[in-house]
């Protein structure tokens, strides 16, 4: 067994979103065997990334500039805003490359059970956005949750007055989704939501 | 220990990586919590929204311990009203009520079947706003602070009631009530069986609720009123309540 800097590196590695000590233990010794091929290039990539990735100040994605590359960059639409929950839902929909507009993190839901209050989110951030008039849609892309769908009802009817286009997510059959194995509440969304061929 | 029910998911709270601790409101039962294993999962995920009606089994070595719950959708009731805003906010409400009042563990029939008739009444078409109302009267009842609406107060007289004592609880006429009106809480018809589910009645049925319940259901247990019932009040007043965050001062 390791001395005490080991571990702490186990300890801490353990922490890690499905990670269990077994695993860490696994990496660490993983890590000190290729020194200088993945422990300190590692070290300095988790150096730097904590010193310079901050929240961006428009849209609260997160990046090593403020603004972030995806608010600088010129050639995406400013007109339309993708109002996510978190981070990783707008990494998924940029992994999606299906749209090419700008975004606005909320930074979670609307949950009575865990007291997240619409002043513990950036609505207001996304109404003064909006209110600057380059926006004229705004897609409401949360989950198809009851906090999630609370919180898209909550924020379209703070920007009812805004007079922009507020539009969300379909609901429904998930591509390669077979019908015999969706949940009930799917196939009824998927029903209501259903279009002309 | 192992029991199975039928109940109402009124949340259910992450626990560790996929684990949720998810808390279900079941007529013989009443509010109780379980661990559910993989509840953060895709699977589980889906039926584990609130409101969802469910089969739990429940299983622990002993009594006290939290234990854990295997559970089966019956029906997704909470996926139908995804798209009105108005039920949905009445769903999350109801259950947020039910979850910050009802103690553990202690059955509440008569709650739990307003509370089913409250999410029937959200799922079909027409005015669910009146049994909103009632399911909170029932919950006050069952939490023993009922409210006598039977007869006045002061008169013994049983037509012409409109007021609530607050301090009471009892049913006042407007006559009785004339000289000290602005400290009671006004009763809308709909509740003694007549008179319209209107945006005002219905205004004046949440308020009423609502004070009691903040007043003796929670202040007693140092919690105060979810965010989800207060944001409900919005949708029944005359200025956007919502897009403000400001409300006119309350007369009473």
């Amino acid at each position: 067994m390791g001395g005490s800097e080991i571990e702490r590196l186990v300890a801490l590695l353990a922490r890690l979103p499905g990670l269990g000590p077994r695993s860490a233990r696994r990496i660490v010794l993983h890590l000190l065997e290729r020194r200088e091929t993945l422990l300190d290039p590692l070290v300095a990539a988790l150096g730097t990334a904590g010193a310079r990735v901050r929240p961006c100040s428009v849209c609260g994605n997160l990046d090593t500039e403020d603004p972030c590359a995806v608010c600088r960059d010129e050639r995406r639409d400013a007109s339309v805003i993708c109002v996510v929950e978190g981070v990783a839902d707008l990494w998924a929909i940029e992994r999606a490359a299906a749209f090419r507009g700008r975004y606005h993190v909320l930074g979670g839901a609307l949950s009575a059970l865990d007291g997240i209050a619409p002043d513990d989110l950036a609505i207001e951030q996304l109404v003064a956005r909006v209110g600057q008039g380059r926006v004229t849609e705004v897609i409401l892309a949360t989950n198809a949750t009851v906090e999630g769908q609370t919180t898209a009802h909550y924020v379209a009817e703070r920007l009812a007055e805004a007079g922009v286009t507020v539009s969300r997510l379909a609901h429904g059959v998930p591509v390669g989704g077979e019908i015999e194995y969706l949940d009930e509440g799917t196939l009824g969304a998927a029903l209501r939501a259903r279009r002309e061929l | 220990m192992q029991w199975t029910d039928e109940g109402f998911v009124l949340g259910a709270r992450r626990h560790g990586e996929t684990s949720a601790i998810v808390s279900v409101f079941s007529r013989a039962r009443g509010r109780h919590a379980g661990l559910v294993r993989g509840g953060m999962g895709r699977r589980l995920r889906p039926v584990l929204q609130v409101g969802n009606r469910v089969t739990a089994t429940w299983r622990a070595r002993l009594n006290d311990q939290l234990g854990s719950f295997a559970i089966e959708l019956v029906a997704a009731e909470a996926a139908h009203l995804l798209d009105r805003a108005d039920r949905l906010a009445a769903l999350a409400a109801a259950a947020a009520v039910a979850d910050a009042c009802l103690p553990e563990r202690h059955p509440y029939a008569r709650a739990h079947d307003a509370f089913a008739g409250l999410i029937e009444r959200l799922g079909a078409e027409g005015a669910w706003a009146p049994a909103f109302v009632r399911w909170e009267l029932a919950l006050l009842a069952d939490l023993g602070f009922g409210l006598d609406l039977s007869a006045c107060a002061v008169t013994g007289r049983n037509d012409g009631l409109a007021y609530v004592s607050p301090r009471t609880g009892r049913a006042v006429t407007a006559e009785a009530a004339a000289p000290y009106r602005d400290r009671l809480l006004a009763l809308p018809g709909f509740l003694l069986g007549a008179g319209p589910g209107d945006d005002q009645a219905v205004r004046d049925g949440l308020r009423l609720t609502g004070s009691f319940l903040e007043r003796h259901a929670l202040a007693a247990v140092g919690r105060r009123m979810p965010e989800a019932r207060v944001r409900l009040l919005g949708y029944f007043s005359p200025r956007d309540a919502i897009s403000g965050g400001i409300t006119a001062p309350d007369p009473t």
